[in-house]
């Protein structure tokens, strides 16, 4: 005797202590099993790209802080490189160096957030989280130094960057870069091994490579797949084609990898900015001749950076004016969801949620 | 380096299988026209020449007197890109362009932002719902339909 | 009424100050002088003693589940790099307290749809089977509330109690998280009930007798070390049926929010935290006096300080466990007591059974033979078991680490 039974849809969100924001999910199981998943975004809308227009190219800045706010610095530097593109604007090596670095800590910032989370969808009872957390502060806390703001930096100008790292920031840097693989080791111990996190995540959330291409998703998901595509490599912006530093894959394109991939990613962010420190060149951080009130000319441009994320593309139309015609934002978290019902149908709710968290999205930058 | 193709190069490059689609080019960017867009954008996926398997993005732009919507593509394989512009809306009409959903998966939340924001529809999009703002708001609010 | 709860220290002090010294129950009369009542009034007597203790328990076991949630916040903070509350009262000890109070004062709220009867019934249920477990531990050489004959039975039925009260939170709110949770509840309850109990079934053979007291006053040797499957069996059910970590899977924050408690607030929910607190207070209890020789212990503290540290020992195993590990997958976690725990206790009821009859009065001599032999059964067997249901060979042969490669060859970089 077969039991008929009902489908039952469910709304993961808005308001779900693991939905990282307001993200809202209508799921639809049958027993523990989904069959079907649609994501409905908009709570955070904000209108971001339409305030653009309102604003000079660098009162913009502040804005894109706003849009992934675990990870300002890099959304401030794509603002600024799609600016510079259009306006022409050679950057002093200086101030190039420093966003480097200041985006390096960033995405290893981004990553211990993301790790830190995804263990805590697992239902870690937030001990890796809280782990994550405490180094996370010490980025924080650099960057308190070097911009006086620990969450929304607004740090870079279209040329450069606002005010050169002060002398103290060096020293603190120093320690961290030592001591920062260690504790990338202490998680690596606490949850890479641990057979629950092993068997809650291997083989879970599948996507083939190709899938994944022909979806525009980026960053370290794509890498989990084993695609050899990240923008610091193939299209090198700034100096990263002066630092070394390897491309962490993995070819499973599960859950597993996804996290892998951002734990080395770690690693490699430490070498690339011990590669800056090394390589910085004193000089002024700003060219004197970039006026405040950037006037690019008529045109368009699009600049795209490796984000925490991904790909943060931004797409700027000028019409000659100090303030930009229609700026449009690539936002990674928002593309890595096209296939988030790919990967969720046929799972069970348990592994909804930790899909969810692998992917690493924010919802600050989805809505905009 | 991701080589930027010049709007030129991709010109020629969709004349090679598609004569009537190129409208236009310049340094950077090519348009197409937007009835022959689904057959070229399948031959730029497909053929090895041009291999854009890679959909970056899709961003809409008003320019009062017609809207445009800008595809940027990138080959993986080649590590170049091209810009792709098709014009659309001409006289404040109501935009309407071809989905390139069959061929990329990746246009399928993108275009439902066009749509909910600049108000592109999307024909053959399975799913054009808004996306940001909720059913029945009124207008698109991306649009310059109240310049100062 | 019988003359055994005379041999109950709890009972005599009580029943003997009220009762008369005319009574020959208690001729020594009670430690604070006798007879407050005349001859023939030994009933008023009875009565009030049993008022009077089961005051004191229910007081008793509200008291440590306070102590306790202080002492894992604490501990889990520690774990967590952290310090944990310490603004209220010496160390944080009146947070609790604190917490009761803002619990008390905070808006009950039913929700529209839910069942009020079933809704407003569960959290009762949640508490009331937990606090009747303690009626029947011997907390030290001679205090407990009752001897029943069938202990070990009333501590299982008991228990099981418990999970009624999720599914009528889980049908009562009328909320499909909370109806996930309760489906949940009832599934882990279903596959742990078992195991655990074929694990009780083992030491039940050694004493040959169920009476909780009896257990305690036969482990010359702890049970632990005779039955180590039995225990590590009976430790894992457990913590599975009082739902914590890393079978937390009824509540699951992650994904069903609260589970089945999702609906409820203040106090009602405050009855759920304490329910869940006190089941684990009692099944650590329970594991100490079927495994850990209860209150037994050497001569230098006594029985009492025994029976408390080794229940303080147990809930931080608990606690450890609960600042560690992530949480299972609800298919795993049956398949896991199916195909994994059961074969296990099974095994050990064949094993416990063939030595019990070779010893059927066994001494401390023949203890710590049967503790050797089902050592190096247990030590065979899950290991065997690992073999079978563990990954496959090759699968996880690599340390995690290495599932990265770095390219030595970039192809395609321009």
């Amino acid at each position: 005797m077969t039991l008929r039974t009902e489908p039952v849809t469910i709304n993961i969100g808005p308001h779900h202590p693991s939905t990282h924001g307001v993200f809202r999910l209508r799921v639809t199981f049958d027993g523990e099993v989904i069959v079907d998943a649609e994501p409905v975004f908009g709570y955070l809308h904000r209108g971001t790209e339409k305030l653009a227009e309102e604003r000079t190219y660098v009162q913009f800045v502040t804005l894109t802080d706003r849009m992934d706010y675990v990870a300002s610095m890099t959304n401030n530097q794509g603002w600024v490189l799609a600016v510079e593109k259009l306006a022409g604007i050679t950057p002093s090596p200086r101030g190039v160096w420093l966003r480097m670095i200041s985006a390096e800590l960033q995405r290893i910032a981004s990553h211990l957030v993301a790790i830190g989370f995804f263990l805590q969808d697992l239902g870690a009872f937030a001990t890796p989280l809280m782990y994550t957390m405490r180094e996370r502060e010490r980025i924080l806390d650099l960057f308190e130094i070097l911009c006086g703001a620990r969450i929304t930096y607004s740090y870079m100008r279209p040329g450069g960057v606002f005010q050169d790292a002060p002398q103290e920031f060096w020293p603190r840097l120093d320690t961290f870069l030592k001591e920062m693989p260690h504790y990338v080791d202490e998680y690596e111990r606490l949850i890479s091994g641990n057979e629950i996190v092993l068997v809650r995540t291997k083989g879970i959330g599948k996507v083939p490579a190709d899938t994944l291409i022909n979806a525009s998703a980026s960053g370290p998901i794509l890498r989990a797949a084993g695609v050899d595509w990240d923008l610091r490599k193939k299209d090198p912006y700034e100096f990263y084609d002066r630092v070394k530093f390897d491309l962490p894959l993995a070819k499973e394109s599960d859950n597993f990898a996804r996290y892998i991939v951002r734990i080395q990613e770690m690693r490699e962010s430490l070498k690339i900015v011990t590669h800056c420190k090394e390589q910085i060149e004193p000089g002024p951080v700003r060219p004197k001749e970039v006026p405040f009130l950037v006037r690019p000319p008529r045109g368009d441009a699009y600049a795209h950076i490796e984000a925490p994320k991904g790909e943060l593309g931004y797409y700027v139309v000028s019409d000659g004016s100090i303030a930009p015609y229609r700026c449009h934002v690539r936002a990674p978290s928002f593309i890595n969801l096209t296939l988030l019902r790919d990967m969720l149908v046929g799972w069970k709710v348990a592994d909804m949620i930790v899909t969810f968290g692998s992917i690493d999205i924010n919802m600050g930058e989805v809505d905009r | 380096m991701t080589t930027s193709l010049r709007g030129e190069q991709v010109a020629s490059m969709i004349s090679a299988f598609a004569h009537e689609a190129v409208a236009g080019h310049n340094e950077g960017s090519v348009w197409v026209g937007a009835e022959s867009w689904p057959a070229v954008a399948r031959q730029l996926h497909d053929r090895p020449e041009t291999d854009f398997k890679y959909l970056s993005s899709i961003s809409a732009v008003d320019y009062i007197d017609h809207f445009e919507v800008v595809y940027h593509l990138v080959s993986l394989r080649h590590n170049h890109g091209a810009v792709v512009k098709i014009r659309c809306g001409e006289g404040r009409s109501d935009p309407v362009i071809p989905s390139c959903m069959p061929v990329w998966r990746g246009a399928e939340l993108q275009e439902r932002e066009a749509y909910d924001l600049m108000g592109v529809r999307f024909e053959g999009h399975p799913n054009l719902k808004r996306v940001m703002l909720w059913e029945g708001f009124p207008g698109h609010p991306h649009r310059k339909d109240f310049l100062r | 009424m019988t003359d055994a709860f005379l041999e109950n220290a709890f009972f005599r002090n009580i029943y003997c100050n009220l009762a008369s010294s005319a009574s020959p129950r208690c001729a020594g009369g009670g430690p604070f002088g006798d007879g407050m009542f005349p001859a023939g009034m030994e009933w008023l007597a009875f009565l009030i003693t049993a008022f009077v203790i089961i005051f004191l328990v229910v007081n008793a076991a509200l008291l440590a589940v306070n102590i306790y949630i202080w002492g894992e916040r604490r501990l889990v903070a520690r774990l967590q790099a952290r310090l944990g509350p310490n603004r209220w009262g010496p160390y944080g000890l009146l947070t609790p307290i604190a917490d009761l109070i803002k619990i008390l004062t905070k808006e009950d709220i039913v929700p529209a749809a839910a069942d009020r009867l079933v809704f407003n019934l569960a959290p009762v249920l949640i508490v009331v089977p937990v606090l009747l477990v303690f009626a029947v531990i011997p907390f030290a050489s001679s205090t407990w509330v009752a001897d029943l004959n069938v202990g070990v039975l009333y501590i299982i039925a008991v228990l099981s109690v418990g999970s009624y009260s999720a599914v009528m939170a889980g049908w009562g709110s009328q909320n499909r998280y909370a109806m996930l949770g309760a489906f949940r509840a009832v599934a882990l309850l279903v596959s742990y009930e078992l195991p655990m109990v074929l694990a009780l079934i083992g030491v039940l053979m050694i004493t040959g007798s169920m009476s909780l007291v009896d257990v305690v006053h036969d482990q010359n040797v702890p049970f632990a070390l005779v039955q180590p499957l039995g225990f590590l069996i009976f430790l894992i059910g457990s913590v599975a049926e009082i739902q914590r970590p890393p079978f937390d899977l009824a509540e699951a924050e992650s994904e069903l929010i609260g589970g089945y408690h999702t609906d409820y607030s203040g106090i009602k929910w405050g009855l759920f935290q304490a329910g869940e607190f006190m089941a684990t207070i009692a099944s650590a209890a329970i594991i100490t006096t079927l495994f850990l020789s209860g209150w037994r212990g050497w001569g230098f503290l006594p029985s009492h300080i025994w029976f408390l540290i080794k229940l303080v020992a147990v809930l931080f195993a608990m606690t450890w466990l609960r600042g560690t590990l992530p949480r299972l997958r609800i298919d795993q976690v049956t398949a896991f007591a199916w195909k994994g725990l059961l074969p296990l206790a099974a095994l050990n009821l064949v094993v416990s059974g063939v030595l019990s009859f070779i010893w059927p009065a066994p001494g401390v001599a023949e203890l710590w033979v049967m503790a050797i032999v089902n050592l190096a059964v247990a030590a065979v067997s899950i290991f065997t078991l690992g073999l079978l249901l563990g990954p496959r060979p090759g699968e996880r042969t690599t340390p995690a680490g290495s599932a990265v490669f770095m390219p030595a060859k970039r192809e395609g970089t321009a």
